[in-house]
């Protein structure tokens, strides 16, 4: 299954190798070009009748990980985080890394030999190690080596009432959605861009679109989902299973009005459900997407994750089948030209 | 079967405080083709006997390693579905975070362990740990759907895989005290190759972690001349004083203090060097956490001895061990085990 395989691939940001290559194999049959670009971004094109607007579909390859700094005397690893991570979720879990694949483990000093005061203080990143299971730096040097990457190892499972649970749903759920765009069959031509580093600054996405000039940009994201107790409704910036959320502002974009209406419309006509992505939180690649060159329009769709950028994201299946469907919508729509805008 | 792989079924398997069913028939089995008999009593401890040659003066020599495992208990599902839970065991609450259960209701769920997300949380908040009662546990399904299928008092286990690490380390739930059943198993391996006079009772008991309660009435049962409790001890790491701490893969703890009969404790370091096995000492003078406790202060008292096999990151679902300090463990008490007869056995218990 793409999904399973998608998560499953290791990509932190700046080594987004392994995702890159899956991607490459699963559209290289369904694509016209695929190039690429100097900072290690996909860029495809899929040539259609019709070529207005110029659309380019993003979706980021890259996930948040872990890059290791040092190795001790005792042959642990200590490390650094790419990306935010909440150092909480840290401790207790199993990690690998680096070109040879070593398993490692994220251990803690144990309950019997903490004070009562240490267990309520969260654990510091700095004060954690990875432990590969060797007796000294010697040992370890073979196996590791300082500025690799470690992932989360975490398996794809289906669970509960059609959800599935996996690392780095954030954003393969938008490479996953890219890719099986890029399989359908469309008249208007499509630019599907797979960015890379957009956890460390939404890097790749500028130069990329500085290349491709679109008119309109089209975000995928897997987004934050707080639908959970404790948490007050108004702060819920999504809710899992009410369908793929639809931005309005976030700290690197105000969406594009038009656009955000005519998806909304592409939406209720074909009885998909969505919702708003009630936060101006975070940000994403169509921060510099709209700002490329003398600018686009952008709007983002996403599936709504809880527990995102930890090993264990949830996402519904509904949400994800529908927001691919609001998506082939939408530009079936542009292709019929229902979408005016002056560019 | 190897160690190794005998070790990842285990750590697999659930078996809480109290709900050591699932585990103990498949260690029944496991023990089966290397012991004579094998019996389960009231508590659910599973005792396996290994007849001794000769055994005229019925020499008995009891091991003893917990089954049981830390884990989480329901105690409320609220509108959303979401689970709330409490602790069996000694938990860190700061592990749970992002953890993977599975919840043994009607049938078993998998869950996610989740919290409100950071963004939402003020700095101050999040250099704090997340408390128990702050932590839901989502198995994906609505508070109706889950009717009749998730109960108050279900109980939980962490999903964990078992893990291959470099060389003959492992990583897993519940090594502690799996590990230690394994040492027993290699250990049974062992004697089927040395002779033995005594019988040998490998107990793999229950309720340890609440209390060493299986250990208390097996240990009754089977009146031992000799308890050897196996469980595992603090494997070094960075943050923990070395002196409280074994060094892993150098050989087994054996535990010197009050809780441990000195003599015998003294024939075994004499076998480990006889045997050129290696070996390190763990220092607890008080009664120790173990089953070894239970044993010592069982009947009119048994002379006890505790092996402590050197273990990472106690009491998390990542506990790490090196196998090698399993086998060693095994053959060093089955060496001493195959030297204890009726000629030496007063000379050694005296004091």
């Amino acid at each position: 299954m793409l999904l399973k395989r998608l998560t499953e691939a290791r990509g932190i940001s700046g080594n987004e190798n392994e995702v890159r290559e899956l991607i490459i194999n699963e559209i290289k049959d369904y694509v016209d070009d695929i190039h690429i670009d100097r900072i290690g971004n996909i860029i495809a094109f899929k040539r259609g009748e019709v070529n207005t607007p110029r659309l380019m579909i993003a979706a980021h390859m890259d996930e948040v990980g872990l890059m290791i700094t040092k190795i001790e005397e005792s042959g642990l690893l200590k490390f650094t985080f790419v990306g935010g991570i909440d150092q909480r979720v840290l401790v207790s879990k199993q990690v690998i890394i680096g070109n040879k694949k070593i398993n490692g483990v994220i251990g803690s000093k144990p309950i019997h030999m903490q004070k009562k005061t240490e267990w309520k203080k969260a654990l510091d990143y700095k004060e954690l190690y990875i432990d590969i299971g060797v007796s000294n730096k010697e040992e370890a040097e073979k196996l590791v080596k300082i500025g690799e990457y470690a992932s989360f190892l975490s398996n794809y499972i289906e669970f509960g009432d059609n959800l599935v649970k996996a690392k780095s749903l954030d954003d393969r759920v938008g490479c996953s959605i890219l890719i099986n765009t890029l399989k359908t069959n469309t008249k208007l031509s499509i630019y599907g861009i797979f960015t890379v580093m957009e956890e460390i600054g939404l890097v790749g996405a500028g130069p990329a679109a500085y290349k491709i000039e679109p008119d309109i940009g089209i975000v995928l994201e897997g987004t934050t989902c707080s639908d959970l107790p404790g948490t007050e409704g108004h702060l819920q910036a999504t809710k899992l299973g009410n369908g793929p959320a639809i931005s309005l502002m976030d700290r690197t974009t105000v969406f594009n009005k038009d656009l955000i209406k005519s998806i909304i419309d592409t939406a209720n006509k074909n009885n998909i459900p969505y919702q708003l992505r009630r936060t101006t939180f975070g940000g994403n690649d169509s921060g510099k997407i709209h700002l490329a060159k003398a600018g686009s329009i952008t709007a983002t769709i996403s599936v709504p994750c809880r527990y995102i950028h930890s090993p264990v994201s949830v996402m519904s299946k509904n949400d994800y089948a529908n927001a691919e469907k609001l998506l082939k919508l939408f530009i079936d729509n542009l292709e019929k030209g229902g979408f005016s805008y002056e560019f | 079967m190897e160690a190794k792989q005998l070790l990842g079924l285990l750590s697999e398997k659930s078996g809480v405080s109290g709900y050591e069913n699932s585990i103990s028939s498949f260690i029944t089995q496991v023990f089966r083709d290397l012991t004579d008999e094998i019996t389960k009593d009231k508590l659910g401890n599973v005792i396996a006997l290994k007849k001794g040659e000769n055994n005229l003066s019925n020499i008995k020599i009891m091991l003893a390693a917990h089954m049981d495992e830390i884990g989480l208990m329901v105690t409320d599902i609220d509108d959303e579905g979401f689970i709330k839970f409490t602790t069996i065991g000694g938990i860190d609450p700061r592990t749970l975070l992002a953890q993977e259960v599975i919840v043994h209701g009607k049938r078993d769920l998998f869950g996610v362990i989740g919290a409100k997300p950071p963004h939402l949380q003020d700095e101050s908040e999040r250099e704090k740990a997340v408390k128990i009662e702050n932590l839901n546990i989502d198995v994906g399904f609505s508070k109706e759907q889950l009717n009749g299928t998730v109960e108050i008092g279900n109980i939980i286990t962490i999903n964990r895989s078992y893990l291959e690490l470099n060389g003959s380390w492992v990583s897993g739930k519940a090594l502690d005290n799996r590990a230690g059943v394994v040492t027993m198993f290699e250990c049974a391996k062992e004697l089927k190759l040395l002779k033995h006079q005594a019988d040998v009772f490998f107990v793999s008991t229950v309720q340890e972690e609440v209390g060493v309660r299986g250990a208390t009435t097996s240990t009754y049962k089977i009146n031992p001349d000799i308890g050897i409790a196996i469980d595992v001890g603090f494997g070094s790491t960075p943050e923990i004083p070395k002196e409280y701490t074994l060094d892993m893969g150098k050989g087994p703890g054996i535990t010197i203090g009050g809780n441990i009969h000195p003599k015998l404790r003294e024939k075994l370091v004499e076998i480990a060097k006889e045997y050129n096995i290696p070996h390190q000492f763990e220092i607890d003078p008080g009664p120790t956490g173990t089953d070894a406790r239970a044993m010592q202060i069982t009947r009119c008292g048994i002379p006890t001895l505790l092996i402590s096999l050197p273990l990472r990151y106690m009491h998390t679902s990542i506990e790490t061990i090196n196998i090698d300090d399993i086998k060693a463990s095994a053959k060093l008490l089955a060496r001493l085990i195959s030297c204890i007869s009726q000629d030496n056995l007063e000379g050694l218990l005296c004091y």
